[in-house]
């Protein structure tokens, strides 16, 4: 692994100051990776990579400003420096713009387990090996499955390190491995269908099996074969898991610093009230072992915490960087995400929905007639107003039994009536990503098709 | 700095180094087994970005980036490393973990000689960039975008504006010994404003840019455009009521909303999806896909547009490729390796997001060509339906076909009027099926104002669209009104 020289850190801090930065950070971050795709059994792909960045923010006074570079050499980097401070200088001053208070820096950090030191890069035999066999599990499954974009393993490697002017520095490390595949299913009648299907870990050893992954990545693609338009109504919604993750994720991106001092957020004013049925608790868990959204401190050093940010359907709070609680006079929340060369902005650790009572089945077989959506498309939602409105596709329920598939129709509703409408939560909560959910039922929406 | 960017072939040469016969070296060693084809893809970006909220220009960004992509093609198989040190040091370790993908030979590699230069369009020799101009003097025009917007009514609550620039100059060189080298100017300014009255908040938002220079933002009082057109869409929404669902007639304004080609259309016939016979297109050349009204075009030679290149991203200059002509398929949007395995040509349509990306087929300007009717006669012959200006952004599942764009100002058409504006709602469709619904054409073609970013298997790259005002007889319209 090339990590990055932790001394250049320190450097390059010094010489922003030395350039008349009155603070400073920088971030690098080092990464590599392999990606083995296969195709029909075929070898189609191998991708390797390997890069390393430094990011960097001055402040003159409180203007301020942020550069990013892959030059890392201290010749180059030291002009480099130096014009960012000139570019601090010709910003405007930001009454709300600086460090975070350097007391909220933690002094030590939690063991995260974020690592796989034991596997590391995946060879591309292993590889290969890996996304075949799924790949072939899929076309093996069934005879209408006769055409497949592939199936791809990758595995990464990062490594991060932020230091700022306060004296905060921190480093840690991650992995990750992933295996996709997407199998295609034909009709008769020559109309196809793709399925997909992934497993994701920090831990190789922890990866779903590749057999069963492409086993259901193969029953998607099936059970989409068929799909008709329904009629325009309006009837209850059961969201699967993914697909409700995406409703989680929504919520979490209004709740969000940025988007509430713009005044571009339904939640806007919304803190400490009811926004969601009774039975909606949402965390966010930046702390949880071997978790893909987990990480010892933020975009900016704070720690990472575990909060409610929904309990029992009220918002308990927003999800803010140091510059949007100041505007919002409020405290950072750990939520500060950083790519290289950006100011912070604001987002989630491991955010999930508290699963309830019900399995999966139970939650169908209370719709007499209604829609499970398994697919969702396109980018309709407006944070603005809550406004949503979607391609969808999923299976038709009829008293309580999943029926045929359901494809080129639209859901539409509004965020904050959605929210207050969810009837039954499940039991089903799995860690695939690094925002889930459990199964979720939505009293009404519109369903537009014929 | 600013001689280098005279003559973009010399760039890589002086600044690291990369001379012919190192070149020639490191294809050796990349066609060292029994590969097809490889080559080499060099990139040099800087960017610059700053940004207003709040009436303050209170972010400021500096980027520079630079890396090489090494890619060895043999049969359907595709090799690719890349290293953001540009040394021949890593371009052999790249070589080498890309040629895996090849079977060994036992002869030796055919030599490369390096130095036969491509013919390329000139679509963007640009006097200065907007990177030259001075911070204080981008910072000038945000603030003044800023007055203008709260001065366009007193509902204006908050006003964003961004502009961003950006200067990429690549360099590929191929195992025919082929170099195509570019210097690929593009800036973009936007503005979104928020708007809020009694009954609540909506938001509007406008921008525009392409491979110009500075001034472009200054003639016709452009900025001011993009700024009252923000402005206006956040005020016309503020009164928008619930929008319909179900399917009817929609009669789709001109420019922008032709996204609903990029997406019902376009990446459908993209040359990968194709040879894969994976796409809902596949197998479709010579049949009637839409009305015989239509005729879809991609043309990536449009002079100063954001989707267009002189030469893309594997070294084939672009070219205007007929897609559909009066409602028959005529051709697929091709890169060197699908057109390699489908017998034909490449199309100049081989694109990546970086050095970091391998390259695929993609769009570059997608447009429809004008008909013959007026906008006026096509409003006037719907009784009910709805009449899409603007929209945001849109998906495609190209394997079934289904795709969506969701529109941010539409108005409901009542007795041939265009009356009340509606919420904003997603429309879904059949790709292979829209476009034979499309009953009317006008003969108002406007390319879009140059925002758009196509998405594909993690990959963006700036693209066009464009489109006259047409009728469409029937779409899903997802609203929550019945």
């Amino acid at each position: 692994m090339a990590q990055v020289d932790a001394a250049l850190a320190e450097w390059a801090l010094g010489v922003a100051k030395r350039h008349g930065a009155t603070a400073a950070e920088v971030l690098c971050v080092s990464a590599e990776s392999l990606a083995a795709g296969v195709r029909l059994g075929e070898v189609e792909k191998l991708k390797s990579s390997r890069e390393r960045r430094l990011g960097i923010r001055v402040f003159v006074g409180q203007a301020s400003a942020n550069a990013s570079t892959a030059e890392l050499e201290r010749d180059g980097l030291e002009d480099f420096v130096a014009h960012t401070v000139g570019l601090a200088r010709l910003t405007a001053a930001d009454p709300h713009a600086g460090l975070p208070d350097a007391s909220l820096h933690p002094a030590s950090f939690p063991e995260l387990d974020l690592a796989d030191d034991h596997s590391g890069i995946i060879d591309a035999d292993t590889a290969l090996a890996i996304a075949r066999k799924a790949e072939h599990a899929a076309l093996a499954a069934d005879p209408r499955i006769k055409n497949s974009e592939g199936a791809e393993f990758d595995s990464g490697r990062y490594y991060i390190m932020f230091a700022n002017s306060n004296g905060f520095a921190g480093t840690y490390e991650g992995t990750s491995f992933n295996l996709g595949v997407a199998p295609i299913a034909q009709s008769d009648d020559g109309a196809m269908q793709n399925g997909y299907w992934y497993t994701a870990n920090r831990h190789f050893s922890k990866l779903d099996d590749a057999e069963a992954v492409g086993a259901i990545a193969a029953k998607r693609a099936l059970r989409r074969l068929g799909s008709r338009k329904i009629k325009t109504n309006r009837v209850p919604i059961v969201f699967d898991p993914d697909m409700a993750a995406g409703l989680i994720r929504s919520i979490a991106g209004a709740a969000s610093g940025p988007s509430l001092y713009k005044g571009a957020s339904f939640l806007l004013g919304k803190l400490g009230e009811q926004i969601a049925s009774p039975l909606v608790t949402i965390y966010d868990d930046g702390t949880m072992k071997g978790a893909m959204g987990s990480k010892p401190f933020d975009g900016e050093g704070l720690a990472t915490n575990r909060k409610s940010l929904v309990e029992r359907g009220v918002l308990k709070t927003y999800l803010l960087d140091s510059y949007s609680a100041r505007k919002l006079k409020l405290q950072p929340t750990g939520n500060a995400t950083r790519s290289v060369g950006d100011s912070p902005s604001v987002g989630t650790t491991n955010l999930y929905l508290e699963p309830g009572t019900h399995s999966p089945q139970e939650i169908i077989a209370s719709v007499k007639h209604g829609l499970y959506v398994t697919e969702l498309i396109g980018f309709g939602v407006n944070g603005v107003t809550g406004d949503y409105s979607r391609g969808a596709g999923g299976m038709w329920i009829e008293n309580g039994e999943l029926t045929y598939p359901v494809q080129e129709i639209t859901i539409a509703g509004n965020l904050k009536e959605m929210f207050k409408s969810i009837e039954m939560i499940g039991n089903d909560l799995r860690w695939r990503s690094s925002t889930v959910s459990p199964t979720l039922k939505i009293a009404e929406m519109m369903i537009a098709g014929e | 700095m600013a001689n280098d960017l005279v003559r973009p072939e010399q760039f890589f040469l002086n600044r690291f180094g990369m001379n012919e016969s190192g070149l020639e070296r490191i294809l050796g060693n990349a066609l060292e087994r029994k590969a097809d084809y490889a080559d080499l893809y060099f990139e040099y970006r800087s960017a610059e970005g700053l940004g207003l909220e709040e009436s303050m220009v209170n972010h400021t960004n500096k980027s520079v980036s630079h890396g090489v992509g090494v890619r060895v093609c043999a049969e359907d198989r595709t090799g690719y490393a890349y290293s953001d040190e540009v040394t021949f040091d890593r371009m052999r370790i790249a070589a080498e973990a890309a040629r895996a993908i090849a079977d060994s030979r036992s002869e030796a590699h055919p030599a490369v000689q390096v130095g036969g230069a491509v013919q390329k369009h000139r679509l963007y020799d640009l006097e200065s960039s907007p990177l030259d101009v001075p911070i204080e003097e981008r910072a000038k025009l945000l603030r003044e975008i800023d007055e203008l917007a709260r001065a366009y009514d007193p509902r204006v609550r908050n006003v964003m504006a961004s502009f961003s620039a950006e200067r990429k100059i690549v360099m590929i060189v191929n195992s025919e010994g082929r170099v195509a080298a570019d210097m690929q100017p593009l800036c973009r300014l936007n503005v979104t404003v928020i708007a809020e009255d009694e009954k609540g908040r909506q938001v509007g938002s406008f921008g525009g840019g392409g491979r110009v220079e500075w001034s472009y933002f200054l003639d016709q009082d452009r900025w001011k455009h993009y700024t009252r057109e923000a402005a206006r869409q956040a005020i016309v929404n503020l009164d928008a009521v619930d929008a319909p669902a179900g399917e009817m007639v929609v009669v789709l304004g001109n420019g922008w909303p032709g996204i609903l080609l990029h997406e019902a259309i376009g990446h459908g016939l993209e040359g990968d999806f194709n040879r894969k016979g994976v796409s809902a297109f596949s197998g479709r050349i010579g049949q009637s896909v839409a009305s015989p009204l239509c005729t879809v075009i991609d043309d990536g030679t449009i002079a100063n547009r954001r989707g267009s290149l002189n030469v893309d991203d594997e070294g084939t200059p672009t070219s205007r490729t007929v897609l559909i002509e009066k409602g028959i398929l005529r051709g697929y949007l091709q890169d060197r390796l699908n057109a390699r395995l489908m017998k034909t040509e490449p199309t100049g349509n081989g694109r990546r997001e970086s050095f970091a990306h391998v390259p695929m087929p993609r769009m570059t300007n997608t447009f429809m060509l004008s008909g013959e009717s007026t906008p006026e006669e096509i409003i006037g012959s719907v009784k009910r339906g709805l009449y899409a200006v603007n929209f945001g952004g849109g998906q495609v599942d190209i394997t079934n076909g289904k795709f969506v764009f969701s529109a941010s100002e539409a108005y409901l058409i009542e007795d041939g009027k265009a009356t009340r504006p509606v919420k904003g709602a997603t429309l879904i469709g059949n790709g292979p099926d829209v476009l034979t619904r499309v009953s009317m054409v006008a003969n108002d073609l406007a390319l879009d104002s140059g925002v758009g970013t196509c998405g594909k298997d993690g990959q963006s790259v700036p693209v066009g669209v464009g489109l006259p005002t047409i009728k469409i007889d029937g779409i899903t319209v997802g609203g929550t009104r019945a």
